[in-house]
């Protein structure tokens, strides 16, 4: 990352990019990796819901789980902003994310 | 009575960009994404100094998606009422549609509101201007390293409420300043406490808020993982609990009438929410036993306010 000089800086020291600290990746935080068991999630939005990163990814990925059961939605990390906190794995109703040790 | 609002009517939009600097588990995030949620792009925030702040735009990044603006510690409220001001003139002027909708939120700690920006706060209320201002609450100065404020409980450690041989963590004896009718005493039209532990109701609330003109108050509990001394998976488990054990009661105020948004019939003694936190940990079981009390009578308070026994005794 490359910082500006004094006299490139917009007046007021405005940030011109709003919502650019997605450039920022938090997830090198992270000592426990959030893992969804596909299988196990009943699809039911409360990771999305509680994650204080917006790193659980809610996307039109249709997924059959091996007893039949169809969903349309399926839930992801995103692994490089995602923390570690293990808040959706605490409050998933299905205890279908397992809280997994970061091994470098 | 309209649909109850479910986690499926939160939109899928996010306008609290990741990468920001806040804890693992900060509850504030979860509160700043649901609102503005809440409000959508048409929104303009003014922040003072917090750990909101410092966290949210830590040059030169910023998480916010939409217009935000930091201000002093004192006068997140002033600077919010100057852009409603402004932007009533610019629709004068025809710079603006006079049908457009910008909503105005100033969004500041329980530092910057039960104390340092209280003056200011009061001064919005009070000319009745058209702001929604959210106290995100989490009981202590946390920014600056956890010092008490005037929101901090009974009991609670900060490092300006110490715990050893002559002090026991915070001593103010009475419950804490009550934002909500102060509010009220402000002869505002709207007024509302929540917690992100229920989303939808936070989300509800912002919606309802903004869709009314003139100065509205939201209070908004939300922990903390080294102020409270909590793991950082547990912060949303501590607040549901804080509204279990009524430490903490979901509700609103509108035009005159009091209405308790998330009724608990059976309390769970408060020792629960208590035992979660660091923060709390030196308290004996006769500290526990005080706390219940206020507990206690604040809860009976807000039943007398609603005309109701909304939260009912604490389960044997
Ligand atoms: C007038 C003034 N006094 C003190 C400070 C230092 N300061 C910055 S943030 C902060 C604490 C903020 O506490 P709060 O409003 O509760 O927000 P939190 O950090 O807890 O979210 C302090 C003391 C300041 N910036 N300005
Ligand atoms: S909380 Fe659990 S069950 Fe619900 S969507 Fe997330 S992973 Fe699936
Ligand atoms: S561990 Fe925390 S940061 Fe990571 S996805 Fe779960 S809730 Fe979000
Ligand atoms: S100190 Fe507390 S309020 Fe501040 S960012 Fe960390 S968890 Fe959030
Ligand atoms: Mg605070």
């Amino acid at each position: 990352m490359s910082l500006p000089g004094w006299k490139q800086l917009p007046i007021g020291v405005v940030i011109l990019n709003p919502g650019n600290s997605v450039e920022y990746k938090t997830g090198e935080w992270r000592t426990l990796r959030p893992e969804i068991d596909q299988e196990k999630c009943i699809r039911c939005r409360t990771c999305w819901t509680f994650c204080p990163e917006g790193a659980i990814l809610e996307v039109s990925e249709p997924y059959k789980t091996k007893a039949g059961r169809e969903f349309k939605l399926t839930y992801k990390v995103n692994y490089e902003h995602c923390k570690g906190c293990g808040i959706c794995s605490n409050e998933c109703p299905a205890k279908a994310i397992a809280m997994v040790e970061e091994v470098i | 009575m309209s649909k109850p609002i479910t986690v499926w009517d939160l939109p899928k939009e996010e306008f609290l960009a990741s990468g920001h600097r806040m804890c693992q588990g900060c509850a504030a995030a979860i509160t700043f994404r649901h609102v503005l949620k809440a409000a959508g792009k048409d929104t303009i925030v003014s922040m003072p100094t917090s750990c909101g702040e410092i966290t949210s735009t830590v040059y030169p990044h910023s998480a916010w998606r939409i217009p935000w603006i930091h201000v002093a510690f004192e006068n997140a409220a002033a600077v919010a009422s100057g852009i409603s001001a402004a932007i009533e003139a610019l629709k004068r002027r025809g710079e603006i549609p006079k049908e457009k909708d910008i909503n105005v939120i100033a969004m500041g700690g329980d530092g910057g509101t039960f104390d340092i920006g209280f003056q200011a706060l009061s001064g919005t209320l009070e000319r009745g201007d058209n702001v929604l201002y959210i106290c995100y609450d989490n009981e202590a100065y946390m920014n600056t390293g956890i010092q008490r404020s005037g929101a901090t409980p009974l009991g609670a450690w900060t490092t300006t409420t110490p715990v050893g041989k002559v002090w026991r963590g915070e001593w103010r004896p009475k419950k804490r300043k009550d934002l909500i009718a102060i509010a009220v005493a402000h002869n505002v039209p709207y007024a509302a406490t929540a917690t992100p532990a229920f989303p939808t109701d936070l989300y509800a609330k912002v919606k309802k808020a903004l869709s009314i003109k003139g100065p509205k108050l939201m209070h908004v509990l939300s922990s903390c993982v080294p102020g409270w001394r909590i793991e950082p998976e547990k912060g949303i488990e501590v607040l549901k609990l804080a509204v279990l054990t009524g430490m903490w009661v979901n509700y609103e105020y509108e035009n005159g009438t009091y209405r308790v948004t998330t009724p608990v019939p059976k309390r769970k003694p408060v020792k629960e929410y208590l035992r979660l936190q660091g923060r709390f940990r030196h308290l004996t079981d006769e500290d526990i036993k005080k706390i219940q009390e206020l507990v206690d009578a604040e809860v009976e308070k807000i039943n007398k306010l609603v005309g109701k026994q909304v939260i009912g005794p604490v389960e044997g």
